[in-house]
């Protein structure tokens, strides 16, 4: 169907969770009340590393309102350990604490005031142990050996290849090779070396983690905010040893994710303390526990790039060091995904790659919007710059010499370059003036970045059901978390079923009702969730104009569905009058069903990468010489969507990517001091708010509707985040002639670099 | 422990109540009255999502004592939208796409109210100040300041159409 015939797809009509949301109506997991529910409350471990000797709960359970205080031992469970890679997390600490902040013992109490009430009089004696605090400490000889053994959880496809090096601290080692690196070294005319530095990072979804658990004699069900509520289900049910029947996983709106929600977090926990009081329990954590349940990787990124004078590039060496924390949780996928994007979107011959992911005694990191590319992409966009001034080409330049071109391939066997990354930055460039004169004292900075989007072996199924009146429910497994998706569904629904898009709505995920999911990450939904959801509008589609050519006494083929109406030459019938024509009442309903499996791959990942997520960034700043501080002036994000299911929210997406990415950039970091967090809460960890807005925020939309996706659609909502601190940094090099390696660009760091360059040129 | 009984109008409706002198603003309102659209998060008093008005000025419901409520008029999210007719700057959040997962939602729009109720025309850059104490994490603010200045500009419109 071409674009300009479409009614529904690409227009931006209003989100379906919109009034509920700007009146206090939309409800949230952390809103949820059941009857009789208790309340459940967590010690946690204050130190990183330590044998537990004994849990002393008898003080805490003779307090007021206390049904149980429960250590690992006490939780009736068949299986203590879950985790998405490895079975290497216990629900509580068992024998050995692996980080501060760990849960450790629970309390469950009437309400949640006794239960933190009580939760003082818990004391756990433990001997502290020698701790690995950085990646650095955990991949020395003598470092403490978290995880002796690992066992595969047997999840996902793709990480049935983990390689994990015995007798270290390192859970997965990716490597990709090609090329005679020897060989592209001795023919380049410059190579260059650098060493970056990525922090680790807090979500902070407005929402904190929380779950409701109610467990009977029908098995387990919990609400919970959760991003994958397949996966979790598949943990709960190893928890309790029940079939995947027996378990139930609804997600009503999340208050945001942004990845610190995906697979299992407290969904065990919360099941088991409610099967241990058999009433409903909840469990609600503050945002400072959500900070110490998980982080985004610290990364070390190593890159050397040989290139010839001409700016052609021959080869780049990555090495990638991934701080995975105590528990392995999807490190390994991202560490494996960090590697293999770590060269950036560029023609280059010759590659080799080490990505490692280190445990350690830290909070257990894990997805954050874009796993990985942020990381990398500060190491190897930096690089570029350098590269560029080194030569002495301008830097956009440099990137359009060596951009892949649609239809390359990024790695043998994958799927070929599917966008037109070129058109992307040279919009990017024009819409920042980057060939305009530039302000004295000012620096403009360019980024370019890209990703295997949808998730390697994704599956995701759908169905649509219209019901008697004409009214369509679409039962699909993705989950709100303020994206948009279920407008986007019911858009592509009511396009591919020719009904107005008011008539569709699109039920909550609920694991016993809604087909499978892989999860809502990755920017996956839109196009293979999406997919599902269009072959099952199709199918619906078919079965009920065979239902009004029977009422018209025609053939399927003679009858069109525009705006909720079947029509066949002059004759007329509404959805809902064929429906009731044919079951001859106000009942019965057509439900269609549709899915989507991503495809396999002889390239590094194994599965065909679904669509890539290509994002460009460009910068303009000032630098305040005296105190250091960088004013962000412009920033402009470009993000390839293919085809625009709702262009207003794909724009939005990636202004709040861009927004977010400003963060790290500037200010944002966690503060480990020997494995404690020091800035656990908003206080005192900062993120961005309405004063770091910058005077312009752009987006870029590009359409070509050349995704593999509804309508040509790809996915967006990481991309943005990708190039905003390498664009401010190349920005920063521009306007001072100084180059930060490390993560936020605070004033004090580019004050203390402006003060040692002007040193070394002027030396006393 | 000594309760306080206490008067209260909430979204102009009178509650009479007897409350613990520790319980928060934002517990008698989600607990009590079941006004649910009022979010916690921080719990700090930095975020806003728990924004409320008391008496027309905005507070965090999270670090205010339910009885300093006493004697006083609160207005929430749920208090704002006449029957079906949204308040105006509900409207401009829902045509400006200004929300992503709402949860900073209810909290925005109680800043909102109350900034164009201290300056009913705001610069970009007030609405910037004035709203830096309320977080969002998904949209980027970009659209929100839109949704501010132009409900800013429907309701100067709607109540003094002089102003230029």
């Amino acid at each position: 169907m071409s674009a300009d015939r479409l009614t529904v797809v690409g227009r931006s009509v209003p989100r379906l969770d919109a009034r509920d949301k700007v009146t206090g109506a939309a409800r949230y997991v952390s809103d949820l009340v059941l009857p009789g529910m208790a309340h459940a409350k967590i010690w946690r471990s204050p130190v990183p590393h330590a044998r537990i000797l004994r849990a002393h709960t008898e003080r805490a359970a003779a307090a007021p309102g206390v049904l149980a205080v429960c250590a690992a031992a006490d939780l009736p469970v068949k299986r203590l350990y879950f985790g998405p890679a490895y079975r290497d997390q216990p629900i509580l600490a068992h024998e050995v604490i692996r980080y501060a902040g760990e849960p450790v013992v629970a309390v469950i109490a009437e309400t949640e005031a006794q239960a933190a009430a009580a939760l003082r009089l818990v004391d756990v004696s433990y001997e502290e142990l020698p701790a690995a605090t950085n990646a650095e400490q955990a991949l020395a000889a003598a470092a403490p050996l978290l995880h002796p053994e690992i066992e595969r959880a047997g999840h996902f496809r793709d990480l049935s290849g983990l390689r994990p090096i015995p007798g270290t601290n390192v859970c997965q080692h990716y490597q990709l090779e090609r090329g005679d690196f020897a060989r592209s070294l001795a023919e380049a005319d410059l190579v260059v070396e650098g060493a970056y530095h990525y922090p680790a990072l807090s979500h902070h979804a407005l929402e904190a983690h929380c779950a409701v658990a109610r467990v009977d004699g029908d098995g387990v069900t919990v609400w919970a905010g959760t991003q994958h509520p397949f996966p979790v289900r598949k943990d709960l049910a190893e928890v309790f040893d029940l079939p995947f029947a027996a378990v139930q996983v609804v997600v009503p709106l999340i208050g945001g994710a942004f990845g610190g929600k995906c697979y299992t977090k407290i969904e065990p926990l919360t099941a088991a303390l409610a099967a241990k009081v058999r009433r409903p329990v909840r469990l609600a954590l503050s945002l400072e526990e959500s900070a110490r349940t998980l982080t985004r990787h610290a990364v070390s990124v190593r890159i050397k790039t040989a290139v010839k004078r001409d700016g052609t590039l021959l080869a780049r060496e990555c090495e990638v060091v991934l701080d995975t924390g105590a528990y392995a949780d999807i490190g390994p996928r991202v560490s494996t995904k960090a590697g293999y994007r770590a060269p950036g979107p560029y023609r280059i011959p010759t590659l080799r790659i080490d990505a490692k992911c280190v445990y350690t005694n830290n909070v257990p990191a894990g997805a954050y919007r874009g796993y990985g590319v942020p990381q990398v992409t500060w190491a190897g966009e930096s690089q570029m710059d350098v590269i560029a001034e080194r030569l002495g080409l301008d830097p956009l330049a440099l990137r359009l010499k060596n951009l892949l071109k649609r239809g390359e391939e990024y790695v043998a066997g994958d799927t070929p370059i599917d966008g037109d990354l070129a058109e992307g930055l040279e919009q990017t460039a024009r819409a920042v003036g980057w060939s305009t004169p530039l302000a004295r004292g000012r620096g403009r900075g360019l980024t370019c970045a890209m990703k295997d989007g949808g998730g390697t072996h994704s599956t995701s199924c759908a169905l649509v059901r219209i019901n008697a009146d004409g009214s369509v429910v679409v039962l699909a497994g993705s989950v709100e978390a303020g994206q948009g998706i279920r407008t986007a569904l019911a858009q592509i629904a009511a396009e591919t079923l020719g009904v107005p898009f008011e008539t569709v709505v699109v039920a909550p995920p609920d694991t016993s009702i809604t087909p499978y999911d892989w999860g809502t990450s990755a920017s996956r939904s839109t196009t293979i969730m999406g997919l599902a959801v269009q072959a099952a509008a199709k199918d619906a589609r078919e079965q009920l104009l065979v239902l009004a050519a029977k009422l018209l006494e025609t053939e399927p083929a003679t009858l069109t569905i525009r705006a909720g109406a079947v029509t066949h030459g002059d004759r007329t019938m509404t959805v809902a009058e064929v429906i009731s024509g044919h079951y001859g009442l106000v009942g019965g309903e057509v439900t269609g069903v549709g899915s989507f499996v991503s495809g396999k791959s002889p390239g590094s990942l194994g599965g065909a990468t679904v669509f890539w997520e290509s994002g460009m960034g460009a910068a303009e700043i000032d630098v305040d010489r005296e105190t250091g501080e960088i004013a962000l002036l412009k920033y402009i994000s470009a993000a390839d969507v293919g085809q625009a299911i709702n262009p207003r929210e794909c724009a939005a997406q990636d202004e709040g990517a861009a927004m977010q990415g400003i963060g790290p950039a500037l200010f944002e970091t966690r503060v480990n001091d020997g494995g404690q967090l020091l800035n656990p809460g908003l206080i005192d960890y900062r993120v961005p708010t309405f004063a770091d807005l910058p005077p312009l925020l752009e987006t870029v939309l590009i359409e070509n509707a050349d995704g593999p996706g509804p309508f040509g659609a790809k996915g967006v909502g990481e991309s943005g985040t990708f190039c905003v601190a390498p664009a401010i940094g190349n920005a920063l090099a521009q306007a001072t002639g100084v180059r930060l390696t490390e993560l936020p660009m605070t004033p004090e760091r580019v004050w203390r670099a402006l003060r040692h360059a002007a040193k070394t040129e002027r030396p006393t | 422990m000594r309760e306080i009984a206490m008067a209260v109008v909430v979204n102009g409706e009178k509650h009479e109540l007897t409350v613990p002198p520790h319980e928060t603003l934002i517990e008698c309102l989600r607990e009590r009255l079941g006004l649910l659209g009022v979010k916690k998060s921080c719990d700090v008093q930095v975020c806003g999502a728990c924004t409320v008005l008391l008496d027309d000025r905005p507070v965090s419901a999270c670090t205010v004592l339910a009885f300093e409520a006493r004697g006083r008029s609160v207005r929430t999210i749920e208090g704002l939208a006449r029957g079906d007719d949204l308040h105006p700057v509900q409207e401009a959040f829902v045509e400006h796409g200004a929300l992503q997962c709402g949860f900073c939602t209810p909290g925005m729009i109680m800043a909102t109210v109350a900034l164009i109720n201290e300056n009913p025309r705001p610069t970009a850059d007030e609405v910037k100040h004035y709203m830096r104490g309320n977080i969002c994490r998904c949209t980027g603010y970009k659209r929100i300041l839109e949704a501010i200045l132009d409900a800013s500009r429907r309701m100067s419109g709607a109540t003094a159409p002089n102003v230029s």
